[in-house]
C-alpha cells in the first residue's frame, strides 16, 4: 500500500482505481470513478460530476509547473468536496501553497520523505490573500 | 509610508525562518540544486559569476532612513560596502555568502524588509513613479494601490510557478514615469465620466527577446475589482502560457498568440465566477491603505518668498543654479522641491552607492525630507519634499559626498545593468560601455546642449538596462565568444512607448564611443531649434544615422 499525507497526517492509501482523463470519459459510471489530470488538460467535463467524483488527482510532472495550482482551486472554488491529491514531482517546499489551493493530500514520488516533509505543511500561519483553507481575504479579518 | 503590522510582520519572519530551513537542507545535500533554485530565486538569491546575489525588495521605492542605516550596515557586515540600485528600483548586494544569506534576511526584517519574490517565475515587485504623492501632474497617489498589490502578490499560492516572471506597474500622472506599457501588466489611474477614478489595464507589455508594447483589455476597471481582476488575468496566463520555451513564456507572447481580443474574453470568463467574491476590496481596506499615505506636515511657506530667497542662492553661485535646475523637480506643495540624488557620477558604476553615502542620506533624509527616500528605475534616488530654502545647505552636503552630478535626464544619466563584471547571464559587459561615453562626453555644457536624453544599456536580451525603451539603447551580444554592441534608436518609455529600431550590425566595445559621438553629431546637424533628440529622430527616421554611422 502506498503510504501519503492526508489531512495533516500519514496514512496508507486505500483510494480506488484511478483512471487517466480518456479513460475516465469512456466510461458510464465516471461519476463515481476517481480520475487524474494531466497539465494543459480541461476540467470542463469534471465539473458536470463535481458533487459526485470520489478523488480527483492532479499530477505534477515537474514542480516547476504550476498550472495544478490553478486546478485545485478552480475545482474548490466550483465546489468540489472530495479527496484532492497531488502526484507526481512536487516537493515538500511547495506543501502550504498546495494544500492553500485545496489539496488535502499528497502523494510523494519518495515515501520516505514523508516525515520529514510534515512540518512544511505548517509554515506559514498566516496569509494575504484568500484562499481555499482561508476564505476571507487578510484585508477583511484585520480589523474584525 | 506603510508601516507593518503584526501579521505583515509574521509573514517576512515566517518567510525568513522557512528559508533558513531550505538553506541549512540545501548545504546538508537534502535539496537538489534544481529545487533549491526556484526557492533561493523567490528569496531575490542569485548565483552570479562571482558571487551570490541577493536583490531586496524596495516596495515601489520607498525607503525610510532607518532602512537606509541598515542597508548600509548590511553591506559592511556582508558584502564590500556597496549596494546597487537595480532598474526595478530595488536594491541588489553582490557579495553575501549563501550561508549567511538568512541571517542577512533576518536583519532586513527588523526594518520591515525583505527580498521575496525580487526574482523567479512569480510575481515581482510591483513599481511606481518615483515622484508619487508629490507630482504637479498627479491624478491620484498610486502608492496604497500599489501595496494593496504587494499584500495580494506576496506569497500567492496560485501563482509562484508561472510559466515565467511577471511585473506589474502603475501609473497615477499625465506623464508615465513608471514604463507601465513596458509591463506584463500596466494599470494607469484614470477617470470616468462620472468622475471616479477606475484603472486602464495593459497586458502583455515587456521588453527581453521580443519587446512589445502594452495592449490595452480593459478601458475603466472600477477599483474595487482590481485583486479579481488581477487574478483573473494571471489565471488565463498560468493555465495557458507556454512552459516547453522560456523565450516564448511571457504573457506577452500568450496575449499575442491568443490575440487581444480572445485573450480580453478569457479574462472575463475567468474573472465572471470571482468578481464581487471576497477578494473584491472593500472601502475600508482602500481607506486603510490610503491612510498610510498621506501628506507629511508641510509647512506653510510663502511661496513667493522662498523662490526669492533661492534666486538670491543660485544667481550667486552658478554651480549651485546649474544643480537646481537639472536635478529638482517642482513639487505640488508651495516652497518644496523633489531633489534627484544622481547615481551616475563619472567613474562610478551607474545605480551603485556606498555605505557611506547610504548613511548621510539618511541623515540627509530625516534632515531635510521627512525621512524618506525613494528609489528610481533610472537607478537614481530622490529627495520628494525638500523646502526650497534648504536646498543650498543640503546641495552643499551632497556635492562634498559626490553626490550632486547635475546630470539628471541628460546622456550621462544612463541606465545601466550590471552586465558582464557581475552577472552570469551576460553576454557582454555594459559598465565599461558606460563609462567610456561617460568619459568622452564630459563637456556638460554640450551634454546640456544635447537636451533630454535616454540611453539604455543591457548586458544581454534579458534587457534589464531597458535597452528596447532608450533613446539610445545599446545591447551586448556574443559574436563568436567576442563582445559585441548593438545600437537601437528610437525607443521611448511613456504613453508614447516604442521600442527601438536596430541601427545596423554591431560595434566593438572601444568603438562605442565613437559611435555614439557621429549619432549626436548627426542628430545635432539635424534637429531643429531645440527639438529633443527623440521628436528629431521621429521626424528624420533612422537612414541619416545610419549612413553617418556605417560612413
Ligand atoms: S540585462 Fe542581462 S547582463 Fe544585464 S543584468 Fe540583466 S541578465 Fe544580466
Amino acid at each position: 500500500m502506498p503510504r501519503l499525507i492526508k489531512n495533516g497526517a500519514i496514512v496508507e492509501d486505500h483510494g480506488p482505481e484511478v483512471l487517466d482523463l480518456e479513460q475516465w470519459l469512456e466510461r458510464e459510471d465516471r461519476g463515481n470513478r476517481a480520475v487524474v489530470l494531466e497539465p494543459g488538460e480541461s476540467l470542463a467535463p469534471l465539473l458536470e460530476h463535481i458533487d459526485e467524483i470520489p478523488l480527483v488527482l492532479v499530477n505534477f510532472p515537474t514542480f516547476m509547473d504550476g498550472r495544478g495550482f490553478s486546478y485545485a482551486r478552480e475545482l474548490r472554488e466550483r465546489g468540489y468536496k472530495g479527496e484532492l491529491r497531488a502526484v507526481g514531482h512536487f516537493i515538500r517546499d511547495q506543501l502550504t501553497y498546495l494544500s492553500r489551493c485545496g489539496f488535502d493530500a499528497f502523494q510523494f514520488e519518495d515515501e520516505t520523505e514523508l516525515e520529514a516533509a510534515l512540518p512544511s505543511l505548517a509554515d506559514f500561519s498566516e496569509y494575504y490573500q484568500a484562499s481555499i483553507n482561508q476564505p476571507q481575504p487578510l484585508f477583511r479579518r484585520r480589523d474584525a | 509610508m506603510y508601516v507593518y503590522d503584526e501579521y505583515d510582520q509574521k509573514i517576512v519572519d515566517e518567510r525568513v525562518a522557512q528559508f533558513r530551513d531550505q538553506t541549512r537542507r540545501y548545504l546538508d545535500g537534502q535539496i537538489t540544486e534544481q529545487e533549491f533554485l526556484p526557492l533561493r530565486l523567490q528569496n531575490g538569491l542569485y548565483v552570479q559569476r562571482l558571487a551570490p546575489m541577493l536583490r531586496v525588495a524596495v516596495p515601489y521605492g520607498l525607503l525610510n532612513s532607518r532602512q537606509l542605516r541598515k542597508v548600509a550596515q548590511l553591506s559592511r557586515d556582508y558584502d564590500k560596502g556597496y549596494v546597487h540600485i537595480s532598474t526595478r528600483q530595488n536594491i541588489q548586494f553582490n557579495w553575501p555568502q549563501l550561508a549567511e544569506v538568512p541571517d542577512l534576511l533576518a536583519e532586513l526584517a527588523s526594518v520591515e524588509m525583505h527580498a521575496i519574490q525580487t526574482s523567479g517565475n512569480c510575481i515581482r515587485n510591483t513599481t511606481t513613479d518615483q515622484f508619487a504623492g508629490v507630482a504637479v501632474d498627479e491624478l491620484e497617489d498610486p502608492r496604497p494601490w500599489c501595496e494593496i498589490i504587494r499584500q495580494w502578490s506576496t506569497l500567492h499560492p496560485e501563482f509562484a510557478f508561472l510559466p515565467r516572471k511577471f511585473k506589474i506597474a502603475v501609473c497615477g500622472s499625465e506623464e508615465d514615469r513608471a514604463a507601465i506599457y513596458a509591463h506584463d501588466i500596466g494599470l494607469e489611474l484614470v477617470r470616468n465620466e462620472a468622475g471616479s477614478t477606475g484603472f486602464k489595464v495593459m497586458v502583455g507589455g515587456g521588453l527581453g527577446r521580443t519587446p512589445v508594447i502594452g495592449a490595452e483589455i480593459c478601458p475603466f476597471l472600477e477599483t474595487q475589482h482590481l485583486l479579481t481582476y488581477l487574478e483573473a488575468i494571471l489565471r488565463v496566463y498560468n493555465q495557458h502560457g507556454r512552459r516547453d520555451n522560456k523565450y516564448k513564456a511571457r504573457i506577452k507572447i500568450l496575449v499575442k498568440a491568443m490575440g487581444v481580443e480572445a485573450f480580453r474574453a478569457a479574462v472575463e470568463r475567468e474573472w465572471a465566477p470571482i468578481k464581487d467574491g471576497a477578494s473584491t476590496l472593500t472601502d475600508a481596506e482602500i481607506e486603510r491603505a490610503r491612510s498610510f499615505f498621506t501628506s507629511p506636515d508641510y509647512r506653510e511657506l510663502d511661496a513667493r518668498a522662498a523662490a526669492a530667497a533661492l534666486a538670491e542662492k543660485t544667481s550667486a553661485d552658478p554651480i549651485f543654479a546649474n544643480w537646481v535646475t537639472r536635478n529638482t523637480v517642482e513639487h505640488r506643495v508651495a516652497g518644496y522641491r523633489i531633489v534627484n540624488i544622481s547615481l551616475k557620477a563619472t567613474g562610478f558604476a551607474p545605480g551603485d552607492i556606498s555605505d557611506a553615502q547610504l548613511e548621510l542620506l539618511a541623515d540627509l533624509a530625516d534632515r531635510y525630507s521627512f525621512g524618506e527616500v525613494r528609489s528610481t528605475h533610472q537607478q537614481n534616488l530622490v529627495l520628494a519634499d525638500v523646502e526650497q530654502e534648504t536646498l543650498y545647505e543640503l546641495w552643499q552636503v551632497l556635492q562634498k559626498a559626490g553626490l550632486a552630478t547635475a546630470n539628471i535626464g541628460y546622456l550621462t544619466d544612463m541606465i545601466c545593468c550590471p552586465g558582464g563584471d557581475f552577472c552570469s547571464l551576460a553576454n557582454a559587459k555594459s559598465i565599461p560601455v558606460a563609462e567610456a561615453i561617460q568619459a568622452r562626453f564630459n563637456d556638460m555644457d554640450y551634454v546640456y546642449d544635447l537636451g533630454p536624453l535616454e540611453l539604455n544599456i543591457s548586458g544581454c536580451m534579458n534587457a534589464c538596462g531597458h535597452h528596447h525603451i532608450g533613446h539610445i539603447g545599446v545591447l551586448g551580444v556574443d559574436k563568436k565568444g567576442q563582445e559585441f554592441y548593438q545600437v537601437s534608436l528610437g525607443g521611448s518609455q511613456g504613453k508614447d512607448a516604442s521600442i527601438g529600431k536596430i541601427l545596423g550590425p554591431s560595434f566593438k566595445q572601444d568603438d562605442m564611443p565613437d559611435v555614439l559621438e557621429k549619432l549626436l553629431s548627426t542628430f545635432v546637424d539635424l534637429r531643429q531649434e531645440d527639438e529633443a533628440f527623440i521628436d528629431t529622430y521621429r521626424r528624420v527616421g533612422i537612414d541619416p544615422f545610419k549612413e553617418r554611422v556605417y560612413a
